[in-house]
């Protein structure tokens, strides 16, 4: 057995899954990031609150409202069956959903303290000098924030490429739309076949590694200019 | 002190005898599908022996990599046949101790009670459906026989992007019973599960489209010496047991 027999589908299956989904809660999370810096609103902490749920719900928890929801007599599933002709349990976009929820935290968090760190000074400057707030924000705020967006991605992506429960629980096994890495590995070591899930799961030990190596090596290296 | 050290050895010795003539606590390890059926079985076996039952249960195919790792279980209920020979030839099951409990039987199974009806090949050729749910083929016998199946009515290739497995056959029934997917292979043990009231519809697989779904138990080494796990296992070998056996549809040997 050498590493060229072991099935690589879920590999790139996986790193799609957790591309597509960072993008999605980059998409979503800055926003909600921006407003939870912001805002005086009293929902302001029940929302922080509802953000931060998935860090400590078991993923059978998710996974199993998701997979009411999105079969095709849940709302989602079945909104999503009028519109398309398809229910999302069992679907790629359906795991595109679960690992934005699941991921959630942690795209969100880095972005609230990186926002709320650069304080309104600076954006306070920018609008007195007549800068629009989209101009602010692309401008000053966001490279500002720029440490807050890399550990986001960063973390965002590798969480989603741990994902195990959820993904059991609404994917369906199925190779090259919702056989994800950790379900092939799990596969893998339910039936002897030890090889290829020493293979997948080194590789996964690996690259995790380096991912948070390199979000601490850059977080100490990467100036931010807050005057 | 030399008395007190005689008193502890004799207290000692008492106390091991008394812990092995009575009450034993049989660990049992049992395959999904099965597990409703054992817990009737348990409920059913006299108390008056005073043996304690704690059922674990999980794919026939993650109990044998866990058994084969030192998990502390007396007694296996496998969904297959193969798995507690392996394990009798390992050296980690009691020599001739195995045997054929049941004998499973596959359905096609639908919640929609219009669903399933008349000639099962054009339900499946037909197509009206977006998922048909089975066990994983690689860890589950009766994923396998669901394969099986599938080939011998020609369909395999033309339903394969509509097959969405659970991780067991237990999961396999869940996707069908939550109408995530609108059709599945499920146990027919499942299917006559008093949860379902009996309701939806299914077309019971004739037994000659699969390899026999014989399911074996085996007494494991740590059971050697549990007498209470031998009593159960004469329990599940007898009349009342059978009963039950068949009663949640199972064949016998």
């Amino acid at each position: 057995m050498t590493i060229s027999e072991v099935d690589l589908g879920p590999l790139w299956l996986t790193l799609r899954l957790a591309g597509v989904t960072v993008i999605v809660l980059l998409i979503i999370g800055t926003p909600l990031a921006w407003w939870l810096a912001h805002t005086r609103s009293r929902a302001r902490t029940v929302v922080e609150a509802i953000v931060a749920m998935p860090l400590v719900l078991p993923p059978t928890v998710l996974g199993f409202y998701l997979l009411v929801l999105l079969g095709p007599h849940g709302w989602i599933g079945s909104a999503s069956q009028a519109v398309t002709g398809s229910a999302l349990s069992f679907t790629f976009t359906g795991l595109v959903i679960a690992s934005a929820l699941y991921s959630l935290p942690f795209v969100v968090q880095p972005l609230h303290g990186a926002f709320e760190s650069i304080g309104r000074k600076p954006l306070e400057a920018a609008w007195s000098l007549r800068a629009s707030k989209l101009d602010t924000f692309l401008t000053i705020a966001s490279p500002m924030a720029s440490r807050g967006y890399l550990t986001a991605i960063v973390l965002g992506f590798a969480h989603t490429l741990g994902e195990f429960g959820v993904v059991l629980m609404v994917g369906g096994n199925i190779p090259g739309r919702t056989k994800v890495l950790s379900i092939a590995i799990y596969d893998h070591v339910e039936v002897l076949e030890y090889t290829q899930a020493h293979v997948l799961s080194a590789g996964l030990l690996v690259f995790s590694f380096l991912v948070l190596l390199m979000v601490y090596t850059i977080n100490r290296r990467l100036p931010i200019h807050v005057s | 002190m030399f008395l007190r050290v005689q008193t502890f050895a004799l207290m000692f010795f008492f106390y091991v005898c008394l812990t092995t003539a009575a009450a034993e606590e049989v660990r049992v390890a049992v395959a999904a599908n099965f597990l409703s059926t054992l817990n009737e079985i348990i409920t059913n076996f006299p108390a008056d022996m005073g043996h304690t039952i704690v059922v674990s249960s999980g794919s026939s195919g993650k109990l044998y990599a866990q058994i084969k790792n030192g998990a502390p279980f007396d007694v296996l209920f496998s969904a297959d046949a193969e798995r507690p020979q392996q394990l009798e030839k390992e050296g980690l099951a009691v020599k001739g101790s195995r045997f054929v409990y049941s004998v499973g039987r596959l359905t096609l199974w639908s919640s929609d009670s219009n669903m399933v009806h008349g000639d099962a090949q054009r339900v499946l050729s037909d197509g009206h459906f977006d998922h048909l749910a089975i066990a994983n083929p690689k860890t589950a016998p009766y994923g396998r026989a669901a394969e099986q199946t599938l080939k011998k009515m020609g369909l395999w290739e033309s339903l394969k992007d509509r097959i969405v497995q659970g991780e067991n056959i237990g999961q396999a029934f869940q996707f069908v019973y939550s109408k995530n997917a609108q059709l599945g292979f499920v146990a027919l043990s499942q299917a006559l599960d008093p949860k379902t009231n009996g309701s939806g519809s299914r077309w019971d697989v004739p037994t000659s489209f699969h390899d026999s779904l014989e399911q074996e138990a085996v007494l494991l080494m740590r059971g050697k010496n549990n007498a209470g796990a031998k009593a159960f296992l004469n329990y599940v070998k007898g009349d009342k047991s059978k009963a039950i056996i068949e009663r949640f549809g199972y064949g016998l040997p």
